[in-house]
C-alpha cells in the first residue's frame, strides 16, 4: 500500500496546482457546511426550546376544526339535503363545562393545566390606543404551564394577586404604549368594558410577536373585562415530555371535540421553513461538493491519460490492476481526506468568526448574536459526504486505467 | 528427480500462436516452437513486422496467445490468473524496452526499488542497498542520487536495465533496448547483457535490428511473418 501511495502522491505533485483547487473545493464545500449548519441548526434549536420552553406544550381552544353539522344533515346522512339561509348560532363561545374538563386533564400523569380566558382589548395610556391580547390567568397553575415568571424583566407574578386590576406587559407592548411598571392605564373590550389597570410587570420572552402584542392579568378581571364571567376559552398543557404533545394533543381532541394543538402544529409553519431552509443549506453544500468532485474526477482523468506509459510499465513490472485501481482511488481519497481536514479547519473558524459577531436582530425571537449548533456530527457528515464524493470521482478514471491494456500502449509508445 | 537439470527450459513456447480478432483478424505470431535454456543468450531478428515484439509480449506474459501456451521455468501458464501472471512478471521476469520507461517522478534508486518494494519479502534498508549495489554494478554509482532527467541516454537504459534485475529474474526479456543508442552505449548495453549470461548465469532475449550485435549473442532467431525460419 505504501507504494501505491507513494506514487498517488507523486501524481498529485505533479499536477499541484490543479491538486490545490481542488483540495479547496473540497474544504470550502466541507467548511462552509459546517458553518451554515451551526448557523442553523443553533438557530432553530434555540427556536424551538423557546417555544417548548415559553409557550404551553398543547392548547385547547373553544373552536371546533369541522362546522357543527345543522340538524338535518345529522338526519339524513349523505342525503341530498340542501340547505340555505342558514344563521350561524350566536352562541357565546368558550370551552363548555370548562371546570370539568380542567380537572379531568389535570388527572393525566406528567401534566399541569392551565385554564386561560383570551381577548382582545384596545389598551389606553396618554394618547397611545394599542390592541393587545389580553391573556386571563391564574397565576398559581399558569405559573406550572409557561415560563411567564422567569420571563419577568420587572415586578412579580404574585403582584397580580396584591394590586386591584394588576396588569403584566410584554417588553414590545410596554414599549409601544410607553408605559412601565406602576403606570396606570385604561383598557377596553369589545363587550363595551372599560377597566382601569395598573401595570405591575413587563416581561421579555424573546419572542418577539408575543412581546409586542401579549398581557396579562388575573383570570376574574379579564372574565370581568370582556363580560363572560365563569368563561375559559383556551385549556394550557404542559407536559413533562414534550414529545408526547402532538399524540397526546390528538387524544385529547378526540375525547373533548374541541381543537386542540400541539406546540408543533401551532408552530408548523415556521417548523416548515426550517425544513426548507435545511434543503437548501444541504443542497448548496451538495452542489459545492459535485463541483468538487468535478474537479477530482478532472484530475485524475488527466493524470489517466498522461500517465499511460507509466501504467503500462508498472504493469509489466507485475503490479496487478488492482494495484493500478488502487493508486487512482488514492489519487481521489487523499484528495477528499486532505480537503476534508481542511475544511474542518474553515469550518471551525468560520463557525467562531460567527460566534464572535455580535448584533441585535429581532426575528422570529430576539437574539444578540448568532445561536451556534457545535454539533461534532456535522463535522463527520460533511467528511463522509466529502470523501464519498471523492471517492466516486475517482473510481471512474480508476476503472479505466485498471483496464487499460500494457501491450497496446507499449506497441504504441515504440 | 535430480536436483538441478542442466538442459532445464526457463522459458518455452509451444504452438504459439497470437491471432488479433477483428473484422479482418491480424495474426501476430503462427505456431512457434520454441524453448530458451538457462544461460542463454538469444538475439530475435526479422524484418519490422515479422512479430518480434509480439513474441517478446506473449514469452513475458503480458499478452495471452490465441493458442498454444508459455512455460516459465517449466511451469504452464495457461489457466492462471492475470494476478498469478502479474506475479510471475514481477519476481521471474525482467523487461527492458526500447524507450527506457522511467518513472519521471522518481529518482533513480526509487525506479529501482519499485519492484522489490511491490514484490515485498525484504525491509526497505534491504531494497535500497541492493538497489544500490545493481546500480554500481552496471556503472552507474554517479547517478544514485538523481533525477532520472538528470541523466543520459545510455544511463537511462542502464537504470532500465538495472530495474529489470531489481527481483533478480532469471530471464530477461529486452524489446530492441539499443534502438534508441548511439554505437557505444550500445555495446555497454550488450556488454552488461553478456556479463549477466556469463556471471550470473540469467537468459536474455533480446530483440534487435542491429546485425552486429546480434552476431555478440550464443543463438538467433529470425521471425519473417510470425513466424520462426531460422534458429
Ligand atoms: N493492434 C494491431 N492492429 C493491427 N495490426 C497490428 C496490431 N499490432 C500489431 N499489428 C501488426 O502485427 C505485426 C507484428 O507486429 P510486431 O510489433 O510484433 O512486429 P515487430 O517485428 O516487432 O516490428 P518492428 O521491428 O517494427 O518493431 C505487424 O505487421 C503489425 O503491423
Ligand atoms: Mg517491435
Amino acid at each position: 500500500m505504501r507504494l501505491q501511495l507513494d506514487i498517488a502522491l507523486a501524481h498529485l505533485r505533479m499536477r499541484k496546482r490543479q491538486s490545490i483547487v481542488s483540495l479547496l473545493g473540497v474544504s470550502l464545500g466541507v467548511g462552509f457546511f459546517i458553518a451554515i449548519a451551526a448557523m442553523m441548526q443553533g438557530f432553530q434549536q434555540y427556536f424551538v426550546a423557546k417555544i417548548i420552553d415559553v409557550s404551553p406544550h398543547i392548547i385547547m381552544k373553544d373552536e371546533f376544526r369541522e362546522p357543527p353539522r345543522q340538524a338535518v344533515m345529522q338526519t339524513y346522512p349523505g342525503g341530498a339535503v340542501r340547505l340555505e339561509g342558514v344563521k350561524p348560532e350566536d352562541e357565546p363561545r368558550g370551552i363548555k363545562n370548562g371546570k370539568a374538563k380542567v380537572a379531568e386533564l389535570s388527572r393525566l400523569p406528567g401534566v399541569k393545566v392551565s385554564a386561560v380566558l383570551n381577548g382582545q382589548v384596545i389598551l389606553r395610556y396618554g394618547s397611545k390606543d394599542v390592541s393587545a391580547n389580553l391573556v386571563g390567568i391564574d397565576p398559581q397553575h399558569e405559573r406550572l404551564v409557561s415560563r411567564i415568571e422567569d420571563d419577568l424583566i420587572s415586578g412579580q407574578l404574585d403582584d397580580l394577586y396584591g394590586t386591584a386590576n394588576g396588569l403584566i406587559l410584554g417588553e414590545g407592548l410596554a414599549a409601544k404604549l410607553g408605559a412601565r411598571r406602576g403606570d396606570t392605564l385604561t383598557a377596553l373590550s369589545t363587550a363595551g368594558a372599560v377597566l382601569k389597570m395598573k401595570v405591575v410587570g413587563v416581561f421579555n420572552t424573546g419572542i418577539t410577536t408575543l412581546d409586542n402584542i401579549q398581557a396579562y392579568a388575573l383570570l376574574k378581571k379579564a372574565q370581568v373585562l370582556q363580560n363572560r364571567v365563569n368563561v375559559i376559552n383556551e385549556i394550557r398543557l404542559r407536559l413533562d415530555d414534550v414529545s408526547q404533545a402532538e399524540p397526546l394533543a390528538r387524544r385529547i381532541e378526540q375525547r373533548f371535540a374541541y381543537r386542540t394543538e400541539s406546540w408543533e402544529e401551532s408552530n408548523r409553519n415556521v417548523l416548515g421553513i426550517f425544513v426548507i431552509q435545511n434543503g437548501i443549506m444541504y443542497s448548496t453544500t451538495g452542489a459545492i461538493l459535485i463541483v468538487a468532485a468535478f474537479g477530482i474526477f478532472n484530475i485524475i482523468s488527466t493524470v489517466v491519460m498522461e500517465k499511460t506509459r507509466d501504467i503500462a510499465i508498472l504493469k509489466s513490472l507485475g503490479l496487478t490492476h488492482r494495484d493500478i485501481e488502487i493508486i487512482f482511488l488514492l489519487e481521489g481519497l487523499l484528495v477528499g481526506v486532505v480537503g476534508t481536514l481542511l475544511g474542518w479547519l474553515v469550518g471551525y473558524g468560520l463557525t467562531e468568526v460567527l460566534a464572535s459577531i455580535r448584533f441585535e436582530i429581532e426575528g422570529f425571537v430576539r437574539t444578540e448574536g448568532f445561536r451556534l449548533n457545535y454539533s461534532f456530527g456535522n463535522y463527520l457528515f460533511a467528511g463522509a459526504m466529502a470523501v464519498l464524493a471523492a471517492a466516486f470521482a475517482a473510481f471512474l478514471p480508476a476503472r479505466k486505467a485498471a483496464r487499460l491494456d500494457p501491450v497496446d500502449i507499449i506497441r504504441g509508445a515504440a | 528427480m535430480p536436483a538441478e537439470l542442466p538442459t532445464e527450459l526457463v522459458v518455452e513456447a509451444r504452438s504459439l500462436t497470437r491471432i488479433l480478432p477483428g473484422t479482418v483478424p491480424v495474426t501476430l505470431v503462427r505456431d512457434i516452437d520454441l524453448g530458451i535454456g538457462a544461460s542463454e543468450f538469444v538475439a530475435i531478428t526479422g524484418p519490422s513486422g515479422s512479430g518480434k515484439s509480439s513474441l517478446l509480449y506473449l514469452l513475458g506474459l503480458l499478452d495471452r496467445p490465441t493458442e498454444g501456451e508459455v512455460l516459465i521455468e517449466g511451469q504452464a501458464t495457461g489457466d492462471l490468473s492475470d494476478s498469478d501472471l502479474a506475479e510471475l512478471r514481477l519476481t521471474k521476469l525482467g523487461f527492458v524496452f526500447q524507450f527506457h520507461f522511467l518513472l519521471p517522478e522518481f529518482g533513480v534508486l526509487q525506479n529501482v526499488m519499485l519492484p522489490m518494494r511491490k514484490a515485498g519479502g525484504r525491509d526497505a534498508r534491504e531494497i535500497r542497498a541492493r538497489a544500490e549495489q545493481i546500480l554500481i554494478q552496471l556503472g552507474l554509482e554517479d547517478c544514485l542520487g538523481k533525477m532520472t532527467n538528470q541523466l543520459s541516454g545510455g544511463q537511462r537504459q542502464r537504470v532500465a536495465v538495472a530495474r529489470a534485475l531489481a527481483n533478480d529474474p532469471r530471464i530477461i526479456l529486452a524489446d530492441e533496448p539499443t534502438g534508441n543508442l548511439d554505437t557505444k552505449n550500445a555495446g555497454i548495453v550488450f556488454d552488461i547483457f553478456r556479463r549477466l549470461v556469463v556471471e550470473e548465469g540469467r537468459s536474455i532475449v533480446a530483440v534487435t535490428h542491429d546485425p552486429d550485435l546480434a552476431a555478440r549473442t550464443d543463438r538467433r532467431i529470425h521471425l519473417v511473418d510470425g513466424r520462426v525460419v531460422a534458429d
